[in-house]
């Protein structure tokens, strides 16, 4: 039995995700290889080729896979996928992107953000934004699974030493042209690995609030910045911020939810967060009841008022 | 051009689900159902295309029970021109969604198929992507912006880290993301109008799909729950709380 693991990656260097990936293939046990469809990608492989546990690494090389074009990624997973008995894909933007198409393709089933492997057919996944979880078992020859990161740990990004090979690139679709992206460059911690996040509600009442308030106790805390869907839909914080049912799924050691009610979709994404601070003003907001440490306050007194105190 | 919208009946979301005892699935006897939000946006977009002179017809779907008729008279309620359900009681699964819509779209011939990411009961995110690589369509997921003209759609994706603009060439297939559109609230006269529109219903054997679901669910269960901790009374006993006790700063 082989796994494919589909990398996140940036050509240069791989995504933290693709390590949470690649402990969910060895959970299901089984030689772990893992492909790398990029242009000008050899560093991206010879990273894969680190990572702990990982036996081979292949690597496809076009400048059609320069922006991970759905089209094209999973036509080269297609041609590769008869060797293999699952394909993990990451349940990131990228993933949740190409892995349906590779599954419609290969005409099979899709599990998606598995987040326990019960045995190599048989997974845990959350539904009704996690409001139960359901077992579900695949009868499919090969099973395409989409991995949620928080529910396996990152395997060492150093310790392996997996061969790298090439293999023939699929050809690019002609369909899709990439046009560009605005991508935001921050210093901070990637909310999806971030041991510490400060996330902001509707409550902040507007974008230069948030900012003001926010970002000192993020700085203070080395923390990743997060926001309820309220306060991206208003335009207080920009959309890749957003935690949540169809957001970003996090578990920090530590997430302070500052002025953020804790509507069932945003607890959907931060349940599982080890440490939950609430700062609201509002006794009854439903964050309360999932926050291990609640303070019932103004957040634009209390947050300056930690900044000061850390 | 037409637009085909699909639509999906789900518990509405301000609906707390509770799992069954017996572990079979969750209730919805008696649980109020609304289309799933995503496609309300996907609508939405749809009928802001007709508005906008680039699209003449805009044909809603579901597939499912007989009461998703309700949901597609929402649809038509917002402005799409006719329905098509493809009635079944079997439990429909994305993969099956997918090959249903995709004999749809070979029968209808639609330039633009805009439907929601994912639908807010079973949290897949698969079908429109299904739908794309079945019929062989390119796809833009996650929309945020859609322009059409000259025979592609410049579509805005939120992706992570922000946003990514591709141009897709039509016919294609979007998917929507909450910031797309804020679908309209829909008044008295257009609930009446949608009552006169059009609605055909069909069998999956009228297309020739074999809906059988591939992946058994062997049980539903209660989530770990999390217990409300501790109120502090202030930032000091806070920043001890976090120090001491929870010691993660």
């Amino acid at each position: 039995m082989s796994i494919l693991v589909i990398a996140e990656h940036d050509n240069a260097s791989i995504k933290g995700a693709t390590l949470n990936t690649v402990s969910a293939a060895a959970a299901i046990g089984g030689d772990v290889h893992v492909l790398v469809a990029g242009h000008q990608a050899a560093g991206a492989a010879a990273a894969a080729a680190q990572i702990a546990g990982v036996a081979k690494v292949l690597h496809a090389e076009s400048d059609a896979f320069a922006h991970g074009l759905a089209e094209n990624v999973a036509a080269q997973v297609v041609a590769l996928a008869s060797a293999y008995s699952h394909i993990l894909f990451p349940a990131t933007a990228g993933g949740k992107n190409v892995a349906p198409r590779v599954a419609a393709k290969l005409d099979v089933a899709q599990i998606s953000d598995i987040t326990l492997v019960v045995s190599p057919d048989t997974f845990e996944r959350p539904i009704y934004a996690g409001n139960a979880i359901a077992t579900v078992q695949s009868a499919d020859a090969t099973k395409v699974i989409t991995v949620r990161t928080t529910g396996f740990d990152a395997a060492p990004a150093s310790g392996g030493s997996a061969a790298v090979e090439s293999v023939a690139a699929a050809a690019d679709s002609g369909k899709s042209r990439y046009v560009g992206s605005e991508i935001a460059k921050s210093d901070r911690p990637e909310l999806t690995a971030a041991k510490i996040i400060v996330s902001g509600g509707r409550a902040l009442g507007s974008s230069e609030k948030f900012t003001e308030v926010i970002t000192p106790l993020a700085d203070k805390l080395g923390a990743a910045i997060g926001a309820s869907r309220a306060a991206v839909d208003a335009g207080y914080a920009p959309n890749d911020l957003q935690v949540g049912q169809t957001g970003k799924i996090v578990a920090p050691q530590l997430y302070v939810a500052c002025g953020i009610s804790g509507a069932i979709q945003h607890l959907a994404g931060m349940k599982d967060s080890k440490v939950i601070v609430a700062i609201n003003k509002d006794p009854e907001a439903p964050i309360f009841s999932v926050a291990d440490y609640g303070l019932e306050a103004d957040l634009f007194v209390a947050v300056p008022e930690l900044v000061q105190s850390l | 051009m037409k637009v085909l919208v699909p639509v999906k009946r789900v518990v509405d979301y301000n609906v707390k689900v509770r799992v069954k005892s017996d572990q079979t699935g969750v209730d919805i006897a008696n649980v109020k159902m609304s289309m799933n939000p995503f496609d309300e946006i996907a609508v939405e977009e749809a009928v802001r295309l007709k508005e906008k002179g680039v699209v003449t017809e805009v044909i809603a779907v579901s597939c499912g029970v007989t009461q998703c008729q309700e949901t597609l008279r929402t649809a038509m309620a917002i402005g799409a021109d006719r329905g098509i359900l493809v009635e079944t009681t079997e439990e429909l699964q994305p993969l099956a969604v997918a090959k249903l819509l995709k004999a749809l779209v070979d029968r209808e011939q639609p330039q633009l198929i805009i439907l929601g990411k994912q639908a807010i009961d079973d949290d897949c995110n698969q079908t429109g992507q299904m739908l794309a690589a079945l019929a062989d369509l390119p796809q833009a997921t996650f929309a945020s912006k859609v322009e059409v003209a000259d025979g592609r759609a410049q579509v805005t994706r939120e992706v992570d880290g922000g946003l990514e603009t591709l141009s897709v060439q039509l016919p294609a297939v979007v998917t929507t993301d909450l910031r797309l559109n804020e679908p309209r609230y829909v008044t008295l006269p257009n609930i009446m109008k949608a009552k006169k529109k059009q609605l055909d219903v069909l069998k999956p054997e009228d297309l020739g799909v074999n809906v059988a679901p591939r992946l058994k669910t062997l049980k539903v269960s209660e989530p770990p729950k999390r217990g409300a901790g501790v109120k502090v009374p202030d930032v000091a006993a806070l920043v001890d709380k976090l120090k001491n006790e929870a010691k993660v700063i």
